[in-house]
């Protein structure tokens, strides 16, 4: 009896385990956590799975990963922020095809009594500077994200190092992150994006936003066949095609969250 | 103590409204666990068996160090396996990160040594004229370790619930080899931490609530049996 039963579970196991792999076809996206956690991709993938009849398998990662997975041929196309990171990749043809797919901008965000006086200035270098002489507590990314590498270039153009015990670097996804600066009443950066996700959990407020070293593009990149000749290439080239077609850039700019466009196309 | 009852309800209204996407990642807890379990019980009962019966040099060590694997992070693991499934790993033409099987492989991994040093603690404790009286009866030595097996079934057992707990409760290996992809390997314990990083505490908390019940009726389940 025992044993029939197990025999039974088994089997049934079994049927659960391989009927995704029988599926439609699969693309493998590995993208940032801010596209995957503000509920964009839920709006813009269905639309194109039902026209291709495939499944897109999101796994959401900092850029940095992202572009890692790419590069070991882990997935067939990434969707990141963070052009310097991009421009490298496909310089050691990892990628095949790069396009610009939409943009936002980063803000910084500080606690609502701003102790580092950072609200109303406006010059962005001086904002830097502010916080860290403030020796009030920055939270870091510290992941090798999109936005980690865009506030290392923000230090470094305001001609800082930062270090010290103000200086915290997390590790951890930005909505975390937004969480940690606002536990530790701390200023940190974060994507437009994740800020208005987050903008009702916390009392955390934009201090600074507007500057055109802030801009955040994003592009979409098809992970090259030649050096991964698994790569579905024909899924994929549709996959960057649809983001960049007219349906496409519609949803992106369609889609709101509280009310706000998150993303913007060209 | 709003946040704790706000998150005792949402998991109650999460129970009871047939949630797809919950289904789908209890279903998915269930049966990367359930198998996983099935195939470390395969590795791990002989092991247990046999560090526990036999004497020979060296035995003390290999004890140590499976006691010392019950140790190991389940990110380790994830990070070994991680590199074995790449596409630049040995085993990367087959394809397998980032799906269920890369999970389950996982999973196992973590399961194994405690499965055996349970085994091999029941073995230790259980009386093992057993093994000699079979064995002048005639048996063989495979007939006279299920013999042993039987006599200690219900550590055997405890072995299996024990490796499954942890199995189900792990978020390392199933984030780092799984992927978190909804529909495919979005597991209870990556669905949490997903919606911890948005913010969703009170959805995450409730979800663990569920994960907590999903645990009590599987144990409920297999106490059932042991009591036939």
């Amino acid at each position: 009896m025992l044993r029939l039963f197990s025999i039974l579970l088994a089997v049934v196991f079994m049927c659960g385990l391989f009927s995704p792999v029988v599926a439609a076809e699969r693309l493998r996206l590995a993208t940032t956590t801010s596209t995957e956690a503000s509920g964009l991709l839920a709006e813009l993938l269905p639309p194109f799975e039902q026209a291709n009849d495939c499944k897109v398998d999101v796994i959401a990662v900092g850029t940095g990963k992202a572009l890692k997975l790419g590069e070991s041929g882990d997935v067939d196309v990434v969707l990141v922020h963070a052009r310097s990171l991009e421009d490298q990749f496909m310089a050691h043809g990892y990628g095949s095809d790069r396009r610009d797919v939409m943009y936002n901008d980063f803000v910084l965000l500080g606690p609502p009594h701003d102790p580092a006086e950072a609200l109303g200035t406006n010059d962005l270098v001086e904002v830097m500077s502010k916080i860290a002489n403030s020796k009030v507590s920055f939270i870091s990314r510290g992941d090798e994200s999109g936005t980690h590498v865009r506030e290392l270039q923000l230090w470094q153009a305001a001609g800082l190092v930062p270090q010290g015990s103000w200086y915290l670097e997390a590790g951890r996804g930005m909505g975390e992150v937004i969480i940690m600066a606002n536990e530790r009443q701390g200023y940190t950066l974060s994507d437009r994006g994740t800020y208005l996700a987050f903008k009702d959990k916390v009392d955390l407020k934009m201090v600074f936003a507007g500057d055109q070293r802030l801009f955040n593009p994003y592009g979409v990149i098809m992970v090259n066949p030649a050096r991964h000749p698994h790569v579905k290439q024909d899924l994929a080239r549709k996959f960057l095609d649809f983001l960049t077609s007219e349906e496409g850039q519609g949803l992106i700019n369609g889609f709101q969250m509280a009310g706000e466009q998150l993303f913007y196309t060209q | 103590m709003n946040y704790l009852s706000d998150s005792l309800l949402a998991a109650v209204v999460l129970i009871f409204s047939f949630n797809r996407e919950v289904q789908l990642a209890v279903w998915t807890s269930l049966y990367t666990a359930t198998v996983a379990i099935i195939v470390a019980a395969v590795f791990g009962v002989p092991v247990g068996l046999w560090l526990g019966l036999k004497r020979f040099r060296g035995r003390r060590l290999l004890i140590t160090l499976l006691n010392t694997l019950m140790a190991m992070p389940t990110v380790v693991i994830g990070l070994v396996l991680f590199g074995l499934f790449s596409r630049q790993g040995p085993l990367g033409e087959f394809g397998l990160l980032f799906t269920p099987i890369a999970m389950i492989a996982g999973q196992t991994v973590l399961a194994i040594p405690i499965v055996a040093n349970y085994v091999l603690a029941c073995v230790n404790g259980a009386d093992q004229r057993v093994i000699d009286t079979a064995r002048t009866l005639g048996a063989t030595q495979f007939q006279a370790s299920i013999q042993l097996i039987k006599e200690i079934r219900f550590g055997v057992m405890a072995a299996l619930i024990a490796g499954f707990g942890r199995v189900i409760g792990e978020v390392g290996v199933a984030m780092m080899l799984g992927g978190n992809i909804r529909g495919s390997t979005r597991t209870m314990t990556t669905a949490i931490a997903l919606e911890t990083s948005k913010g969703e505490f009170v959805f995450g908390l409730s979800l663990g609530i569920v994960l907590l019940c999903v645990a009590l009726i599987v144990n409920l389940f297999l106490n059932m049996l042991q009591q036939r």
